[in-house]
């Protein structure tokens, strides 16, 4: 799931002040394409502050999958029932499945899995911020599926037009899941609700901690978005952060009456002549806060994603080791 | 003949304990490919407990659910193998959160899956019909563990010094833990009276070859056999197994009753 923070600034895509002296028919061709709303392949020329832009933008919704799975794999060794042990356990093998087909999407532009994993490891790199809060209780499980697979699919459906072909791919087989994650979540959460007192009131906490948190995955304010309208132009980004924040509250709602839980927004209400509903103020400065690095868990999935890949270097170095012998061994008889 | 229930309880618990244990590496894999292939494998365990605890839930009758036999029976009910319940961490046994090894899941899953592929296949000719469908889904979902963890333990053994050496080290660990599945319990011996159960000692020769040629490719000692002999089946755990289930009990324990 989960691209929130595509157009955070981080220091993967620095190097954008290296020009291309591209001619300028070739120019003219790209531009050209995505005038027409078409599709830039990997084979095709493009600007490298184009291809910078996707690769910070595509690593970025790549960290936030795997880090991801770290939070809702929190519940799985305690998941209620053996049903939503295995739906929760395919879930979260599903987010790992989207960062593989991220990855492989990032790499056509001539980044490595390494290296991108290098920005990550080293904090160069963001992910999504949602996933530096802490999951507290089981509701949490249902409240990620239906609010944060819900505002990634927000943000993810624009991107199966995205201008570059083996991002949009990515996405509309992406979206699908996270549909289905989304349905999945918001149904254990609608069992919970005709459940006792105790269960209803693990949702409503869940909510309560959640809500604010998921509203800031659609990013800063349009006002201060600085990669905000080059990636427009770029058919990148196709709908605004604050455009998307609207739809996902106005579809959310309705949600939260049916289950009957309560969104913690005392200004939350239905504005007639905007034909939406209003809400309160994020606070940005918490956001901001967490996106630098001092959230509650920040530190804590970064380490476990790092002590993951260091453990982890033995089984791949031997990997190799065997597929390197192999190679030998075969080179040998058909010699 | 149906099975008698205790047997499928022997094959469900040993079906939950180690998806349950598998799916500790989410998110914690050597390689995210590896972490998606551990969840499977988990998957696949926790979907065959699945079947194997609501057929059980339906002879036993009475208010069984497939949640009540998982999550309300104690450890000393559990019917599991000793080696399933075992933690990732080789021989830094003990209570002590130790680093998961991936060379100890891997053996595991390999020596156990090695048993299970010749199981299930046994049991897709049982009088008990619902097993044998469950036994004919179940084989499939073996074949694959097995396949898996084999190329692990053979790319282990014949990579680097070091996997050579922490793969070795998890078979001398685990290999004694396997005594368990040659030694004889009332419950099977009665599904094997009733028709409906496998006499898993026939099937030693057929798991001693498959384990010798994987070791063998991955130039491997086999360990010598050992005198102590784990009962888990018997319900005689480890000290491992009271805290596998104290954390997977726990919060559906704290909610009797409640639906999810
Ligand atoms: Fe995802
Ligand atoms: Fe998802």
């Amino acid at each position: 799931m989960y691209t929130q923070a595509m157009d955070i600034p981080d220091e993967s895509g620095k190097k954008l002040a290296s020009v291309s002296n591209a001619p300028s028919e070739q120019e003219a061709a790209f531009e050209a394409r995505i005038e027409a709303d078409g599709r830039i392949e990997p084979q095709d020329w493009m600007p490298e502050a184009y291809r910078k832009t996707l690769v910070r933008q595509i690593s970025q919704h790549a960290h936030s999958e795997i880090v991801g799975m770290l939070p809702e794999g929190n519940w799985i060794s305690r998941a209620p029932s053996l049903k939503r042990k295995a739906i929760l356990i395919a879930k979260v093998q599903d987010e790992g499945g989207h960062g593989l087909y991220l990855y492989s999407a990032a790499e056509t532009l001539g980044t490595s899995r390494e290296q991108m994993l290098e920005g990550l490891h080293s904090g160069k790199a963001k992910y999504s911020s949602i996933f530096n809060y802490p999951t507290l209780n089981w509701a949490d499980v249902g409240v990620i599926g239906w609010l944060v697979d819900g505002a990634a699919i927000m943000n993810q459906i624009p991107l199966c037009r995205c201008s570059y072909g083996p991002y949009s791919r990515a996405m509309i087989r992406v979206c699908k899941e996270e549909s289905f994650h989304q349905r999945q979540g918001y149904e254990a959460l609608l069992v919970m609700m005709q459940g006792s007192e105790a269960q209803k009131a693990m949702v409503q906490d869940a909510v309560n901690r959640l809500w604010w948190k998921c509203l800031a995955m659609f990013g800063p304010p349009d006002a201060d978005s600085p990669h905000s309208a080059q990636g427009m132009r770029w058919g990148i980004k196709r709908i605004s952060n604050d455009e998307l924040r609207q739809k996902f509250v106005d579809a959310t709602v309705p949600q939260a009456k049916v289950l009957g839980v309560t969104l913690p927004d005392p200004d939350l209400k239905w504005n007639e002549a905007r034909g939406h509903y209003d809400y309160g103020q994020i606070d940005w400065a918490e956001f901001w806060n967490t996106v630098e690095g001092n959230g509650p868990c920040n530190k804590e999935r970064l380490a476990t994603r790092v002590k993951a890949h260091n453990d982890g270097q033995w089984v791949r170095d031997a990997a190799q080791a065997y597929a390197r012998k192999q190679q030998e061994r075969a080179m040998k008889e058909a010699a | 003949m149906n099975a008698p229930a205790d047997y499928l309880l022997h094959l469900a618990d040993n079906a939950v304990v180690l998806g349950q244990r598998n799916a500790e590496w989410c998110g914690h894999g050597p390689i995210l490919e590896e972490d998606i292939a551990m969840g499977n494998v988990s998957l696949d365990y926790i979907g065959q407990a699945r079947l194997l605890y609501q057929l059980a839930a339906t002879r036993l009758g009475g208010d069984a659910t497939e949640d009540k036999l998982a999550y309300f029976r104690d450890d000393t009910q559990f019917r599991n193998y000793t080696l399933l319940e075992l933690p990732h961490n080789g021989p830094l046994v003990g209570y002590a959160k130790a680093d998961r090894d991936y060379a100890t899941t891997i053996v595991r899953n390999f020596l156990y899956g090695a048993l299970m592929v010749l199981v299930w296949d046994a049991l897709e000719k049982s009088s008990d019909s619902d097993l044998a469908a469950i036994a004919a889904k179940s084989l499939k979902e073996a074949r694959y563990h097995l396949h898996h963890a084999a190329d692990w333990v053979v790319r282990f053994g014949d990579g680097t010094e070091e996997s050579h050496q922490r793969v070795q080290a998890a078979l001398d660990h685990l290999f004694p833990y396997t005594e368990e599945f040659w030694t004889p319990s009332a419950v099977e011996d009665a599904a094997v009276a009733s028709g409906a159960g496998v006499d898993v000692r026939t099937l030693r020769a057929a798991w001693d070859a498959i384990v010798n040629d994987t070791l063998g490719q991955g130039t491997l000692v086999r360990p010598q056999g050992r005198g102590y002999v784990p009962e888990g089946k018997h319900g005689r755990h480890s000290e491992h197994l009271g805290y596998l289930l104290g954390e997977m009990q726990g919060l559906a324990r704290a909610h009797p009753g409640a639906t999810w």
